[in-house]
């Protein structure tokens, strides 16, 4: 019959409507702003830097290498070192950024940035509502914008928080274990020193014939300019 | 058709300008209307305008004028590295990122001699296969979008299509803007989890493709306005380097990922639908049926995926200098032959960075198809080429 | 398919007099390719497409390339007469010394194609045309009459390097727009003077931010004409 082919898919559109009333899988509209779908853990916007602890200038893990400006596709990121120097995770003296600027109208999200960065010190953020009336500076974010802390990063993506900290503690157990065992031998030669030196003056300090029991008494950690200078 | 439909060893007696379109009488007198369709245009899948000179409804002449989203994306990536480009190249066919981020990834790995290792050729395969499902069902919905169906079919495919991104999403961190592969694998690995959660999409498909095709392929409007449209002859599809399900609907069996065995292909079983006469109804055909086999290659390469690393560990992601060559490397994107030629000269940027956009060259045989034919069709011929402007313009 | 040599002795069996190099590809891809000269390009471009071994009826691929002029500092040992005293005699001795000598290898543009075979499912093969130079011998056969897919290539690549292609049903710019001038994807293209507010310029970006603001001309065709026309009107008043 000539128009048969038109009924049949007449019926799948009525099938498909009535059944969007009862069935969830039917009606396929969400209400926005109303309803929102829950955004997937990965999804990536614009990048923020990452901080830890309670205040963001002291515990900002940048450390102004500049990698990321270089890496950046459409140049979106200008970096202004510091003069002065502050102490990071480790302990270590590190520069950090005098200014730090994202343009967000320019970010095209495309996350290199982060798989760049070697400090795990920016990170993708998930908030896309961002629109503003100022057209030549209300994308332009600086770095106190642009700084969250390590809990809202735990917040919006809650796995890959948990490998970068895990990687952080590693690397910072590393760097101890480093410092402890400069001090040890730093302890054992001056030990062996003093001994020689003990033959002539009675020295009663840390005995030089045992080892060195502890030797986080003996050199402070962490220690500013120990470990990899 | 008289003439076998994969025999394409057939030599016309190459007379003098075979290849170039037919030239139109007009019937009435007086002076053809000059219509600009587009760039403006709801139908022209993009900024895109065609001159149609017409007689009455009948085109005479028919010019495609596009470069209205020409960006110069080659030149900037011959100012940047070769990593920066690869967010660049999502943006060429934006419909189907993953795939041209798989072709500029197999050109770079054959400039270099870069090997993958397995897990992450099965990764590829996996997008690019629910790369092309999407992008045939949206194709075919926004086919029956311009012969005025007004958006059912156009929904239900972006209802599937919907599905589709949320993986992504999921394993890549944007839905359409993917920036995934990386030269030498995967840029992150898959979690089981991703993995069940696409199986589950991809049973849902068989489902899908059902309900679209008793939509349509009875549909007497939709066989009435497309069979017999738009013939395409094998002979000057492949002379005007037509590629791509195009080219396989006017019965030439050339599918490059059976002819180049790259990735792994080759070991996928799947078969490669020929149309037999050669219209818009085989093109729409052609891509049904290419979503059916994409569903049992997914099914064979979520069944097979191994384990293992997704990136080969002695790639380099930054500071990555080839060494001075040239190397073409291409694969079968949804739309026809994608292709990156890269010049290197040992420093940082490439030399000469050249796409091959299959969406281009598919519009050479456009003035062919619709010389002769009314308005109302060369919306349809139009729509059956399938394009997108970011590939055409670049 | 052929290996790159024995498809070079097939062209200068096929069309006697070919001018045909093997060009060879230091990379990895193991892409040789060839160098025609101009004037055999149809006939040799025949007999790729019809010959029953070769049957590369599918153009995939037709890029431009830019090669500009490049200056070579070359070291030469020069030997020369020079007279010396040698053990008090006076000789004429030769001496040689090592001189650095610059010379300016002219530029040219090349048309690269990729061809591939659809009916022996082979390829690819990769051949190259070279302009005389960058200014005024800007002439290649076009291949449009052969391959139909070079028709909208070779207008790309007229539209942005600039070269002419003889025999092409409609060559006219087909990217940009018609009335602009200079050819974008050369070299040595400067773009015309349109800066805008970039907040986070650097590199070129910033330099051409302060080149904007401080008023200087810019060096583009398009400053160059705006300059011209502004001095026209100038002398006209």
């Amino acid at each position: 019959m000539l128009g048969e082919g038109i009924l049949k898919g007449l019926t799948e559109t009525a099938r498909n409507f009535a059944g969007s009333f009862v069935s969830a899988e039917r009606l396929t509209t969400v209400q926005y702003p109303e309803q929102r779908i829950p955004t997937a853990e990965n999804a990536r916007v614009f990048p923020f830097l990452v901080y830890d602890g309670t205040d963001w200038e002291a515990g900002m893990r940048c450390v102004a290498c500049q990698i990321c400006e270089k890496e950046c596709p459409p140049k979106c990121i200008y970096i202004e070192k510091s003069k002065d120097k502050k102490p990071d995770f480790v302990g270590k003296m590190q520069i950090y950024p005098a200014k730090f600027d994202i343009d967000v109208s320019v970010c095209m999200s495309c996350q290199i940035c982060v798989e760049v960065c070697p400090f795990e010190a920016i990170k993708m953020d998930t908030e896309f509502e961002l629109s503003t009336t100022d057209r030549f500076g209300g994308l332009l974010y600086d770095r106190k914008q642009l700084s969250r802390s390590n809990e809202y990063y735990h917040k919006i993506h809650p796995t890959e928080a948990a490998e970068v900290d895990a990687r952080l503690a590693e690397e910072k157990a590393k760097a101890e274990a480093k410092v402890k065992a400069a001090a040890e031998a730093a302890a054992a030669k001056a030990a062996a020193g003093l001994s020689v030196s003990a033959k002539s003056t009675a020295v009663s300090a840390a005995s030089p014939a045992a080892p060195v029991a502890n030797p986080a008494e003996a050199a402070p950690a962490p220690k500013p300019d120990g470990g990899g200078e | 058709m008289s003439a076998p439909a994969t025999d394409i060893s057939i030599k016309l007696a190459r007379q003098e300008g075979w290849n170039r379109p037919p030239v139109i009488e007009p019937d009435g007198e007086g002076e053809l209307l000059e219509v600009a369709m587009g760039p403006h245009h709801p139908s022209t899948h993009g900024v895109f305008r065609m001159d149609v000179a017409l007689d009455g409804e009948r085109v005479i002449r028919l010019k495609p004028v596009f470069g209205y989203l020409h960006r110069n994306h080659e030149k900037i990536a011959e100012g940047t590295s070769y990593l920066a480009s690869m967010p660049y190249t999502d943006r060429l066919d934006y419909f189907c990122s993953l795939t041209n981020n798989w072709a500029y990834a197999l050109a770079v790995e054959k400039l270099v001699a870069q090997t993958v290792p397995e897990r992450a050729e099965y990764m590829r395969v996996i997008l690019a296969e629910l790369t092309r499902i999407q992008n045939h069902a949206s194709s075919i919905g926004f086919l029956l979008q311009e012969m005025g169906a007004s958006g059912t079919p156009l929904m239900y495919a972006f209802r599937e299509r919907e599905k589709i991104l949320d993986l992504f999403e999921g394993l890549t961190g944007s839905r359409m803007m993917c920036n995934y592969m990386r030269f030498g694998g995967c840029r992150v690995d898959a979690s089981p989890a991703w993995l069940d959660a696409t199986r589950k999409v991809v049973a849902g498909i068989p489902e899908f493709v059902d309900e679209f095709e008793q939509f349509l392929r009875t549909n007497e409007i939709l066989m009435a306005r497309t069979q017999g449209m738009g013939i395409l002859r094998p002979e000057l599809a492949v002379n005007a380097g037509v590629t791509g399900p195009m080219l396989r609907a006017s019965g030439v069996n050339y599918d490059i990922r059976k002819v180049d065995h790259y990735g792994i292909y080759d070991r996928f079983k799947f078969r490669v639908p020929l149309g037999d006469h050669w219209d818009i109804y085989d093109r729409y055909m052609v891509r049904m049926l290419e979503i059916r086999e994409s569903i049992g290659i997914l099914e064979q390469a979520l069944k097979e995926i191994p384990g293992g690393p997704v990136m080969d560990p002695r790639a380099k992601i930054r500071g990555f200098r080839p060494k001075p060559g040239e190397a073409y490397g291409r694969i079968e994107a949804p739309k026809g032959e994608l292709g990156f030629y890269l010049i290197s000269d040992g420093s940082p940027n490439p030399y000469r960075y050249r796409v091959r956009p299959p969406s281009l060259i598919n519009l050479t045989v456009l003035e062919d198809m619709c010389l002769g034919h009314n308005v109302a069709d060369v919306v349809l011929i139009f729509g059956s080429v399938d394009i997108v402007l970011g590939e055409v313009d670049r | 398919m052929k290996t790159v040599e024995e498809i070079k002795a097939a062209i200068e069996a096929a069309v006697p007099g070919a001018a045909v190099e093997i060009l060879h590809n230091p990379g990895s891809s193991g892409q040789h390719s060839l160098v025609l000269g101009q004037k055999w390009a149809v006939e040799v471009a025949t007999f790729l497409r019809d010959d029953p071994e070769l049957a590369l009826d599918y153009l995939s691929n037709v890029s431009g390339v830019d090669w500009p002029d490049r200056e070579i500092a070359e070291k030469v040992k020069v030997t020369r007469q020079v007279v010396r005293t040698v053990d008090g005699v006076e000789q004429t001795v030769d001496e040689t010394v090592e001189e650095t000598r610059k010379r300016v290898e002219p530029g040219h543009l090349e048309a690269v194609y990729h061809l591939y075979s659809m009916e022996k499912k082979q390829g690819p093969l990769v051949f190259r045309m070279r302009t005389g130079n960058r200014s005024d011998k800007v002439e290649l056969p076009s291949l449009t009459p052969i391959w139909r897919a070079a028709e909208f290539q070779e207008r790309e690549i007229f539209d942005l390097y600039g070269i002419v292609f003889t025999g092409h049903p409609d060559l006219r710019r087909i990217l940009m727009w018609d009335g602009f001038k200079d050819h974008p994807m050369r070299r040595d293209y400067v773009e015309p003077d349109d800066f805008e507010y970039e907040p986070t310029a650097h590199d070129e970006v910033l330099a051409r931010a302060q080149e904007h603001k401080s008023g200087e001309q810019g060096t583009g065709i398009r400053d160059q004409e705006a300059a011209k026309a502004a001095t026209a009107t100038g002398v006209g008043q």
